[in-house]
Order: C-alpha cells, then structure tokens, then sequence
C-alpha cells in the first residue's frame, strides 16, 4: 500500500480549493471527486489569521488538508508560509512551491532543494512541487522528502503530461517514492494516464475549478483516476502491430 | 404601518428605503453616518450593471436578476448605456475562449469595430467580446443622488439608536451584522482610483488572465477605477504590494498612456458574502436582514430591495428569501 508519510489515502485524487466560483461550489466538487486531500494557499490571505474563515470551510470539508506555499518566489517566503501553515492547520504537512519563473511558474530546483532541507530539518512532511529532472529528485530525496510532485504540464495550462518519457523514467528510476502528479491537468484523461504510468495520485485545481461545470468535472475526474489505479494494478495487455482474434478462426465458417 | 427602520445606509439600505418610499411606506434609515462615505463598502464599487459578464463565474441568478437592475437605476441616478468591452492579450486565448463559451447577449468583433468603440485602444487586440446590453452608473453619485431623493420625502438618516420597540426593522448592515448572520464572511478587495486625459475609455473594460483579471470602469472627467482584487481574507486594513503592481500592470498592458496617470485614491473593503455568493434575506426575531450582495452590490441591490418589500408588505418570499435558516 502506497504511503505518504505514514498516511494511507482512500482516494488518489488531491484537490486544489481556489478559483471556484464560491465556497458552496467547491464543497459539491469536493464531495464529487471523493477527493481525500484538500490543498490550500495561504501566502496572500494569512496576514493575521485574516483567512480564517474561508479556512473554516476548508477544514470542515473532512479531508485531509495539505497547505501549500504557492505565491512564494523565495526559500524565506516558503519557509515562514510553511510555519504559519504549520500553525494554522496544525498539520506537518506542506506542499512546498519555489516559484523560478512568474511565467510559466516552473519551480526553483535550487531553492526548493535548500528549503526543503530546512522544512524536514524542522519537522515538516515535505510534498516538494518539481519537474521530471532525475538529478533534481534525486537532490529533494536527498535533502528529506519522502513524497515528490512532479509536474505535468505548467500550473493551469491545461496540457496533461507534457513529457511523457520525462515521467516514466522518473517514475521507473524511483519505484518506491510515492509520487504525485501535480499541475498542468486538463482533462479525466490525463489523470488517467498519470495513474496508468504507474503514479501513485494526481493534483488538480484549475481543471475542476475553472471547468463551466466544476461538480461535473469533479465527478470524472474521481472516476478518470480509479480507472487509472486500477489499470495500473490489472496489469494491461502489450499493443502489438497485427489482430489477434479473441476468439478461434480455424474451423468457423466465414460468412464473409 | 409604523415607521419602518432601516439599519445601514450602504447600497442595500438605501435601495430598500427607495423601494419602500416607492410603495408609500415611511421608513427611518440608521448609520453611523448621515453621509455615504469610505465606511460603506459600496463606497468601493466598481458600479458596473454587468449581468452578462458575471455569468462567467456567477450563478444563473445573478445573471436573470441583475438583468433588472439597469431600469431600475435609471429612474433614481445616471446610467451609462454603451455596454461594456472584453479582451484579453493573444496568449491568452484560452481565457477568452472560455469567457465566450461561459457567458451570452455577446458580440464578437475585430479589428475596426474595437476601434470604433474605444480608439484608444490602438490596435492592441484582434478581437473583442462586445456586450451591448450592459451598463455602469458612479456608486458614489448613486448613493448620493439615492440620500437626496431619500431626504426630499422626508426620510431622515440619523447616528441614533434605533428604536427598540415593536416598530418593523431591516437589518442591511453588510459584514457588520456578522454578529447575528455567523456564516457572513468578509472577501477582501482592492482597487485604485487614477485620473489622466491621456485616455478616453468609454465604457467598461474587462483584461482577462488567469490570474490577475482586472476591469476599468470610466468615471468621467478623465478619472477611471480599477479594480478588483477577490481574496479569501478579513484583512480590510492592508492594501499589498502585489495587489498593485498586479492592477496597475494590467492597466499599463491597457493602454500604457495610463503610465503618467495620477493616482488619486487606493481603496480596501470587505465584500460581505455567503458561502454560495448569492443574497440572502432572513426574517429572525421579527427583524428581517438582507445581506451577502458579494461582488454584486449595485447589480443586484434593486431585486434585493424588492424582495424585500414584497417579504415586509405582502409575506410573500422572493428567491432570496431563506426560508431554511433558523
């Protein structure tokens, strides 16, 4: 059974909680997906524990919930966000994000390797936000992560996996790392094949969030990532290049 | 009827006290001022009657409700019918394809016809969304031309305790009524106020993003409000850094002629919200509260303020009306 950091999750599905039209919306689209971690942001509304009562809303949604440092461009940011998270969620749980690029928001390999390092020096179950980079995984297990979150595609774009032969050489490289797909899916699809490559959960917001009808979104998804997880387990057939009937030929009379 | 009190003199308060005037019902209006001011955060309003383009994360309510708004206003204060403009930078594609698919009563339009809308936007955009339909009114002139009509029939806005008696009470105090309405909670917005006579917007614009959506509303007189941060925060004292920088470089991505505009005024309030965005009304204890207009102040105040009196005057329950809530 896959572990994060002792945890056992029921669902593979992990779910951002901004952009969606209002906080009703999202508790539909949580109870749709069967979601069994709720990500949240805390960088632009912590000042003060000002954010407390959307926070309210998050925690009662009944899943586990992973804060994350998204905003934050350098280590000092990210750390002092993961502190506040720390308090404010009572949880060593942290998805860690150095942003490198406002652009296409990739992360910082180098700070996320160095605040990781600080994060599970002080405790912190760190949920690192990197590339498909072996060099870098290899640095962030290095540094104490137990978990690493590849990237898809870039945060909200919508792509679905981008570097295929990236994740499956990552993927194959570390088989015993429980590894999250996170950012950059688009459709049930590209979860699907996420969980078909063998990873171990996906992450996804902008999908559902954004989606004209994010419970509807929210309930394919839930469905997309069990039939990956369970073709990732059934052991699936090799293409070949001819037909191969499924049933006997020889001795049937062909009609046609 | 006694004297029907209304607490709060913001969009919502005066709405409902203009729509009881309008049914020959006296009411008194209670607030910590006798003048719409900074304090309301109507005050802090964009004005846009934009039922249109807030079906792009709205709920369908807001959309058929807000639809009435624009009439109602005009018999009370100046409404602005020239409709209102989207676009969006070419890379971002995807977010104008999306607004498109997400919301209706649209246009599509290119080249010469962006140009013939609004010339100061040079060429910058290949297509945009036109929306003829929408509207926008200046809040502030709004609240003050709803105080005056208000003040001429005799009503009076006073700093006093309202009466504890038996007399009807309308609670429209925003995020303030938190206190009674514990589910209120408070979305931070900020925005900005420039003035430069290098740009002459005619109506509202609309930039979208992914992440820093911004709209321009035009106040006459070379003045334009920009505006809006949405964030999941009671912080109603700090204005960020990157909350401006976002705005401002949005506007800049504009028209860069708002590079040497003033900058007059930076406002932060707290939209009082719901945990569906929407209004409600709740009669507890005899008095009756209207609340949580979210990002939607202005557009859906006139529904509010009739559901309102139809709930006081006649004991029917308009689609606001939480019936549920006990």
């Amino acid at each position: 059974m896959v572990m994060f950091y002792g945890t056992e999750l029921e669902s593979r599905l992990m779910l951002g909680t901004s952009q969606y039209p209002s906080p009703a919306i999202l508790e539909h689209a949580f109870k749709a997906s069967n979601a069994s971690v709720a990500t949240v942001s805390l960088r632009r509304e912590g000042r003060e524990g000002a954010g407390q009562p959307f926070w309210d809303i998050i925690q009662q949604l009944g899943v586990k919930v992973l804060p994350n440092t998204a905003g934050c461009h350098s280590v000092k940011e990210a750390v002092t966000t993961a502190h506040m998270a720390r308090e404010v969620f009572d949880t060593p749980w942290i998805k860690l994000e150095v942003i490198g690029n406002t652009d296409t928001l990739q992360p910082d390999i180098f700070g996320l390797v160095e605040a990781s390092r600080l994060l599970t020096d002080d405790g912190f179950n760190v949920f690192p936000y990197c590339t498909e980079d072996l060099v870098a995984a290899d640095k962030l297990l290095g540094a104490g992560c137990e978990v690493l979150m590849p990237w898809g595609a870039p945060i909200g774009s919508g792509m679905g996996l981008n570097n295929e032969y990236g994740l499956r050489a990552l993927r194959s490289r570390f088989p015993d790392v429980p590894m999250v797909i996170d950012a950059g899916i688009g459709l049930p699809s590209h979860a699907s094949r996420a969980m078909e490559l063998g990873f171990d959960a996906v992450l996804l917001n902008t999908a559902v969030a954004k989606a004209g009808d994010p419970v509807k979104m929210a309930n394919a998804m839930s469905q997309a990532v069990t039939a990956g997880l369970l073709s990732s387990q059934a052991e699936p057939i090799e293409p070949r290049d001819m037909a191969t009937p499924s049933t006997p030929v020889i001795g049937q009379a062909f009609l046609s | 009827m006694a004297k029907v009190s209304i607490i709060g003199a913001g969009v919502v308060g005066l709405c409902v006290a203009n729509e009881l005037l309008a049914r020959n019902v006296k009411v008194n209006i209670y607030d910590k001022k006798t003048e719409a001011g900074p304090h309301a955060c109507s005050w802090w309003a964009g004005g846009m009657l934009a039922p249109f383009c807030e079906s792009e994360s709205a709920e369908e309510e807001v959309c058929r409700f807000g639809q009435e708004a624009a009439a109602w206003w005009s018999k009370r204060t100046n409404v602005i019918n020239r409709g209102s403009l989207v676009v969006a930078s070419s890379r971002d594609g995807s977010d104008f394809n999306r607004f498109k698919r997400l919301t209706s009563n649209h246009e599509l339009i290119s080249g010469e016809s962006i140009a013939n809308l609004e010339p100061d936007l040079n060429d910058k955009f290949a297509r945009a969304l036109f929306f003829e339909n929408e509207a926008h009114i200046d809040p502030r002139i709004a609240l003050r031309d709803l105080t005056n009509q208000l003040r001429q029939a005799g009503v009076k806005i006073s700093t006093a305790e309202p009466p504890r008696d038996l007399s009807k009470r309308i609670d429209c105090r925003g995020l303030a009524a938190k206190d009674i309405l514990h589910d209120l909670r408070g979305v931070k917005g900020e925005m900005l106020v420039i003035r430069t006579n290098d740009v002459s917007f005619q109506r509202p614009i609309r930039l979208l993003h992914p992440r820093l959506p911004l709209y321009i509303v035009p106040r006459g007189n070379g003045v334009f409000m920009l505006g809006a941060t949405t964030i999941e925060s009671e912080d109603r004292e700090n204005v960020s850094v990157r909350s401006m920088l976002e705005l401002l470089s949005a506007a800049y991505a504009l028209s860069p002629s708002f590079g040497e505009a003033e900058i007059l005024e930076i406002g932060v309030d707290l939209r009082p919200a719901f945990k569906d965005n929407l209004p409600k009304i709740r009669k507890i204890d005899n008095v009756i509260y209207a609340n949580g207009l979210y990002r939607h102040g202005y557009l859906l105040a006139p529904a509010v303020a009739k559901q309102v009196a139809d709930l006081l005057l006649n004991d029917t329950a308009g689609e606001f009306v939480d019936e549920n809530y006990h």
